[in-house]
């Protein structure tokens, strides 16, 4: 899998971009590639990607957030070293978009630079197990409509199908007539197929590039 | 097996309550129980049902009156600060017995506070919260699965005894993603003579109030209204019990906070601590019951709060005081470790507080 300049994860809230951004990054990192995340979550007020902030950064991948991430006010503001991500171009940069179209809002005033330097992959994250992408119909719908708020067309499809504690290789294979019919009807390649690293240890190998992620430990 | 979805829990809440016929949703944003409403917005359209953005949480809890009065299964969420708004019209709606839901995902307090989980409007949501002599029933949640099961039997328990619901989980319960599997009902719904559904001109026009003219008559009210409290209290205790068959040390805790103490309760019993756990699932009525059972083979009790010691005082009662019952608590947003409750665990079997 080769990455480009910029890689964005848009999608459809709760799909699983925060956590496939982070593991993203680790793993660009992990390959002595300078590294960047930006945040660009404006509507969820908790688990972000700052939550990962210190594993992060100890593996050398710069975190940009909003300073009032996981703070306790809702001041959904950005700040201004965002734009390092699209003026940096030697660094790899990672972009996590809040959910749905009023999510990808946010991004609009970074995407005429993205444009114009034309060396990114802007992913839609599938999860068909979420109650409105139950099937490709409705999961383009929401394409669509991410698309329309940030005037920056998808390029791939991320497979990211999963229920949590309970995901099994089955959960993730039982997606998979979504995933063609949605490759299919939108033209769109699939990226990777994503689940947590001892679930793609256990799926097919024909399915396509499998990435593995490890997810945060909770308390309870 | 039914096929499981994946959701946050104001989803799944929101979810629920119109797999239980709720077809009359009232709120005014405020995080983090905002998805409630972005979904009844998107949802309540598709099926013929009312969402309603009201101006404020005043508003929304007297549209909730209105719909309630009209015998329909009516429903505001909200989260703390919102609460404290609503709580003059849930003392109207107890005052004039009618049965809705009204949903708190609480946050820290006081005052603004902040927008991280809390556990803090233990208080304002057994005792009432607003003016006069009332109870609302009170469930409290403890994942996913749960903040979609407790909305039906919340809504059934409230129109069967005439009385508002609160469902109380917190930022945690309302955020966080799990499986769930939402359950189709099949009960036929309550009658409901009482409503304001129109007289035709063939039956006395029925009165939904809660103004009483005369002294004797509100104390007559009351008094009346307390009898119910009495078969509530007698009949709807639920609890779940954990490890508590051999438990010398009882942690009593709920919502998020439960989920935390289960994992500290296998830490100690790791360690060969008899720990259980007791798991309030209506907070009022308090289980009492499962308390006082527990008092006869327990020498003592933790309670683990997400504000400053709340819940600890019914513990106390429920128990009559013959056990010490020590305090576990974090506030303003944080929640305690399984390590911090293991201490507490630890500290209350060596006999210390």
């Amino acid at each position: 899998m080769e990455a480009k300049r910029v890689t964005l994860f848009a999608g459809h809230y709760g799909s699983g971009k925060t956590n496939i951004a982070v593991n993203f990054s680790l793993w660009l990192a992990r390959q002595g590639k300078r590294t960047a995340i930006g945040d660009l979550d404006i509507v969820n007020p908790y688990y972000r990607a700052k939550d990962s902030q210190r594993e992060l950064e100890a593996a050398g991948v710069r975190v940009i957030a909003s300073a009032y991430a996981n703070s306790n006010v809702d001041v959904p503001a950005l700040p201004q070293e965002m734009y390092a991500l699209t003026e940096n171009l030697d660094t790899y940069a990672v972009l996590d978009i809040g959910g749905d179209d009023r999510g990808a809002l946010a991004l609009g005033r970074y995407v005429p630079a993205i444009v114009q330097e034309n060396d990114y992959d802007m992913l839609f994250v599938f999860n068909r197990s979420r109650p409105l992408t139950r099937d490709a119909d409705s999961a383009i719908g929401i394409m669509r409509e991410i698309e329309e708020a940030c005037r920056l067309p998808f390029t791939g499809i991320v497979h990211n199908t999963n229920l949590g504690r309970e995901t099994t290789p089955e959960t993730v294979l039982s997606a998979l007539p979504e995933v063609e019919e949605l490759t299919r009807r939108t033209g769109l390649p699939l990226r990777f197929t994503a689940a947590r690293s001892d679930i793609a240890a256990r799926l097919p190998q024909d399915i396509g590039e499998i990435f593995p992620m490890e997810l945060q430990k909770t308390i309870w | 097996m039914a096929d499981k979805i994946l959701m946050k829990g104001n989803e799944a809440l929101a979810e629920a309550a119109i797999m239980a016929g709720c077809r009359h949703y009232f709120g005014y944003p405020i995080t983090p129980q905002t998805e409630v409403a972005a979904y009844m917005a998107k949802r309540m359209p598709k099926i013929g049902g009312c969402f309603l953005q009201a101006e404020s949480e005043i508003a929304a809890i007297n549209m909730c009156i209105g719909a309630a009065a009209a015998g329909k299964r009516a429903m505001t969420s909200s989260s703390s600060p919102g609460i404290s708004l609503k709580s003059e019209g849930i003392s109207y709606m107890a005052g004039c017995d009618l049965p809705a839901l009204i949903v708190n995902v609480q946050r820290g307090g006081p005052g603004l506070g902040g927008i991280q989980p809390s556990q803090s409007d233990y208080f304002q949501a057994t005792r009432g919260g607003g003016h006069g002599d009332y109870h609302l029933l009170v469930l409290a949640p403890s994942s996913v699965q749960e903040m979609a099961d407790l909305v039906a039997t919340g809504f059934d328990l409230a129109e069967k005894y005439r009385m508002p619901c609160m469902l109380l989980a917190d930022g945690t319960m309302g955020q966080m993603m799990e499986p769930v599997e939402l359950k189709e009902r099949q009960e036929a719904p309550v009658e409901k003579p009482w409503a304001l559904t129109g007289t035709e001109g063939k039956r006395k026009p029925n009165i939904i109030n809660s103004l009483a003219l005369e002294p004797q008559e509100l104390e007559k009210w009351n008094e009346e209204r307390f009898k119910r409290y009495d078969i509530v209290r007698e009949n709807e205790q639920m609890s779940q019990s954990y490890c508590m068959e051999d438990a010398e040390i009882c942690v009593v805790a709920f919502g998020i906070a439960a989920r935390v103490s289960q994992n500290a309760v296998d830490m100690a019993r790791a360690k060969g601590i008899k720990a259980g756990m007791i798991r309030p699932i209506t907070l009022w009525p308090f289980p009492e019951k499962a308390l006082k059972a527990a008092a006869q083979q327990c020498k003592a009790f933790v309670s683990v709060e997400l504000n400053m010691g709340q819940m600890i005082e019914d513990v106390r009662l429920a128990i009559e005081c013959s056990r010490p019952v020590s305090l576990c608590c974090r506030t303003g947003g944080m929640i305690p470790s399984p390590d911090e409750v293991l201490a507490a665990i630890e500290r209350a079997a060596e006999g210390g507080k």
